[in-house]
């Protein structure tokens, strides 16, 4: 059984409450923008599934942690305390946040719904790849006109 | 027990730049060559760009760094003394696969710094020995670029240059203000179709493998040549050591198999292509009475003079929209500050290497992990202020020998097949220092010249230990450099070196059109002496 699969099992529907509630606090929808929250189902699931070895434990005790040490579930308190509660998280549990950030940031940006929002392509890049401007080559007309700039020997 | 092979006239260790090469050349003389490499085939239909979480992996499988990859035919390194990590490749086509295909030849001043400048050692050879040889590279590899660059004599071109897109032309109109040296850079890419390899179609991932085969890596440049012409290329061979008769000449190298066995391979000449790092691996693991510090090492300098390019990355973030990652990575170079000028502060120089930009998924780590994209309701709006609006330079420093600077033997640390693993002692010095600061003070610039608003810098890239150079030196006297002037140990005169190894000094520019050159040229000199090669 792979390391992902392994993450994967250990999500029961409170851990993925907790986790799909720290994701929406890091990064939540914006009507502006139409970007979706990254606590949506299909960004959650990505993140659990990509989360391995030791930074699966880290997340997992920090989400235990969250959901037993503020009188209720983390994912039941209010924007506001919940964005407290991040804060504090964020001096006290640096390196799993930072471990949490990435792995959000990772899945986030290469969800569709993501993807569109931002006028881009949901797709892999191989085999369309994309189109870049040969540009104005005429640009170059100074650096000939000074000339050669190598050092004789 | 180790199996004894047939004997075979030229083994060549490693696949990548070097070995494919000196495979190709050497086969028109008919001998029975065996390359032996220790990774495998890349498949490229597995190529992160064939993936939507293509980025991630250059933090996985494909990462540059072995410690990282962490792949059954990698070798762990000991960086723990060294401000700069380990960049390479195991495998078919060697560093190759991972390159950014950033192509600059070296110029005439290169090969005479001690001359010139009066710091570190001339060359044994010199530009113009090398020219036939970069043009031969050149075509094997195919190269595309723009003829006339002002920094250097005239160099055949193959194919139309990579497009300058948005970011090309930002950069150029701030060049041209600042009245600074700017070019197309040469690329090891096919811009249109080229030696039955497909053309660029501006995937983004250059460094993690090209799915399309429009970038030069030698598995689809030299090998399909190479193999057709006669070698035999064995893979998950991992060559643990060279071994020596009475009269100091090889007889062959041992090495793993893919099952785990140990295997003799006897052969007339051994060539080394196992990068700045594993040649002088393999050399100090070859111990023996004769030679007690390492094989072919009685001037002491076998993994000494370990010389990577200190790297500064400067990038701005601007209000245009520019090119995202979207184009191949390589777009333009400027060598306004390649060559020495005291009043700088420091001797020698650096090119600025112009990539294009960042992908969805590196922009938000820039982001948030500098401090300019928050978490929580303000994310959108300040993602979107960098997103497809950053692009930049990286400064590739040259780096000066020091003996100092070392690749050794790690007490403890060993391979899956039990060899030795190497050990990395590496300081920076003052004069590289200076130069990546100065190298971002003029970055910045010409940046905020071009429109940037805000200005990210980093030096040394932590992880840049991409061209692995100087521990095999090259030169005419046996006390003062591991082999001659055309790639021959002093001391063992069937053992040849062809890699980055072989680099007296490493120039502002990244190394491998050199090394493709070199060993052709070491190749070459072994043609024309095969009467006498071992004299």
């Amino acid at each position: 059984m792979n390391e992902n699969v392994i993450a994967a099992e250990r999500f029961n529907p409170q851990l993925r409450n907790a986790l799909a509630a720290i994701l929406d606090t890091m990064i939540p929808a914006d009507s502006e923008f139409s970007a979706p929250s990254a606590g949506s189902e299909a960004i959650v699931n990505d993140v659990i599934q990509t989360m391995t070895g030791s930074s699966a434990d880290e997340i997992v005790d920090l989400l235990r942690t969250l959901q037993e040490t503020h009188g209720k579930p983390f994912n039941e308190l209010d924007d506001e305390d919940r964005w407290r509660v991040f804060v504090d998280l964020e001096r006290s549990n640096p390196h799993t946040l930072r471990v949490l950030g990435g792995l959000a940031l990772q899945c986030y940006y290469r969800n569709d719904e993501t993807l569109v929002s931002l006028g881009m392509e949901a797709r892999t890049p191989f085999p369309l790849g994309h189109k870049v401007a040969d540009g104005d080559w005429s640009l170059l007309n100074p650096v000939r006109a000074r000339g050669k700039i190598y050092r004789e020997v | 027990m180790t199996t004894q092979l047939d004997r075979v006239d030229v083994v060549i260790v490693g696949a990548g730049a070097s070995g494919a090469a000196a495979a190709w050349s050497l086969a028109e003389t008919g001998m029975q060559i065996v390359c032996l490499e220790q990774g495998e085939w890349t498949k490229p239909h597995e190529y992160p760009s064939t993936t939507r979480a293509w980025e991630a992996q250059h933090f996985g499988a494909y990462s540059a760094n072995p410690n990282r990859r962490g792949r059954v035919t990698d070798y762990p390194i000991n960086e723990k003394d060294s401000p700069i990590a380990i960049a390479n490749f195991n495998g078919v086509g060697g560093g190759t696969i991972l390159y950014n295909a950033h192509f600059p030849r070296f110029h005439p001043s290169d090969f005479r710094v001690r001359s010139l400048d009066g710091v570190a050692d001339d060359w044994p050879i010199d530009y113009e020995t090398l020219e036939p040889y970069y043009d031969e590279n050149d075509r094997m590899m195919g190269v595309a670029g723009l003829a006339g660059d002002p920094a250097y004599p005239d160099k055949q071109t193959l194919m139309k240059p990579v497009p300058l897109g948005r970011a090309g032309q930002a950069l150029g109109r701030g060049f041209n203000e600042m009245g600074w040296h700017w070019w197309p850079s040469d690329a090891a890419i096919a811009t249109e179709a080229y030696d039955g390899r497909a053309q660029c179609i501006n995937l983004s991932a250059c460094t993690l493998g090209c799915a399309q085969g429009a970038k030069a890596s030698t598995d689809v440049t030299y090998w399909p040549h190479a193999i057709r012409a006669g070698v035999e290329l064995r893979t998950r061979a991992r060559v643990s050591q060279i071994l020596v008769d009475d009269n100091d000449m090889a007889t062959g190298v041992v090495y793993f198999d893919e099952a785990g066995n140990e295997q003799f391979q006897p052969a007339e000449v051994v060539i080394l292509g196992c990068n700045g790092i594993g040649t002088p691996r393999v050399l100090l693991n070859s111990t023996s009475a004769r030679f007690p510090d390492g094989l072919a090492n009685r001037s002491g300098l076998v993994g000494k003079n370990l010389m990577f390019h200190p790297y500064a990355s400067i990038q701005g973030i601007f209000d245009e929209p520019l090119d995202g990652s979207r184009g191949p990575g390589v777009c333009v170079w400027s060598q306004e500050f390649y060559e020495t000028d005291l009043r700088r502060g420091f001797v020698r120089g650096f090119t600025y290497e112009c990539n294009r930009g960042r992908g969805p998924v590196s922009t938000a780590y820039s982001g948030v992990f500098s401090g300019r994209v928050p978490w929580g309701a303000e994310h959108h709006k300040h993602y979107r202020k960098m997103v497809e609006r950053i692009t930049g330079m990286v400064a590739i420093c040259e780096d000066l020998p020091e003996e100092s600077n070392t690749v050794t033997i790690d007490d403890e640390l060993v391979d899956p097949d039990g060899i030795p693993c190497p050990k990395l002692n590496y300081t920076l010095s003052q004069n590289s220092l200076d130069m990546m600061d100065f190298a971002i003070q003029r970055a910045t610039e010409v940046l905020k010249t071009a429109g940037a608003y805000d200005i990210m810098s980093d030096a040394p890239i932590a992880g840049g230990g991409w061209h692995l150079m100087g521990t095999a030196r090259m030169g005419t006297d046996p006390e003062r450099s591991v082999v001659n002037e055309w790639g021959r140990s002093h001391d063992v005169k069937n053992l040849f070196i062809i890699d980055g190894s072989l680099f007296v000094t490493c120039a502002g520019v990244n190394p491998t059109r050199t090394i493709g050159a070199l060993a052709l040229y070491v190749a070459d000199s072994m043609k024309k002496r095969l009467a006498t090669l071992f004299d």
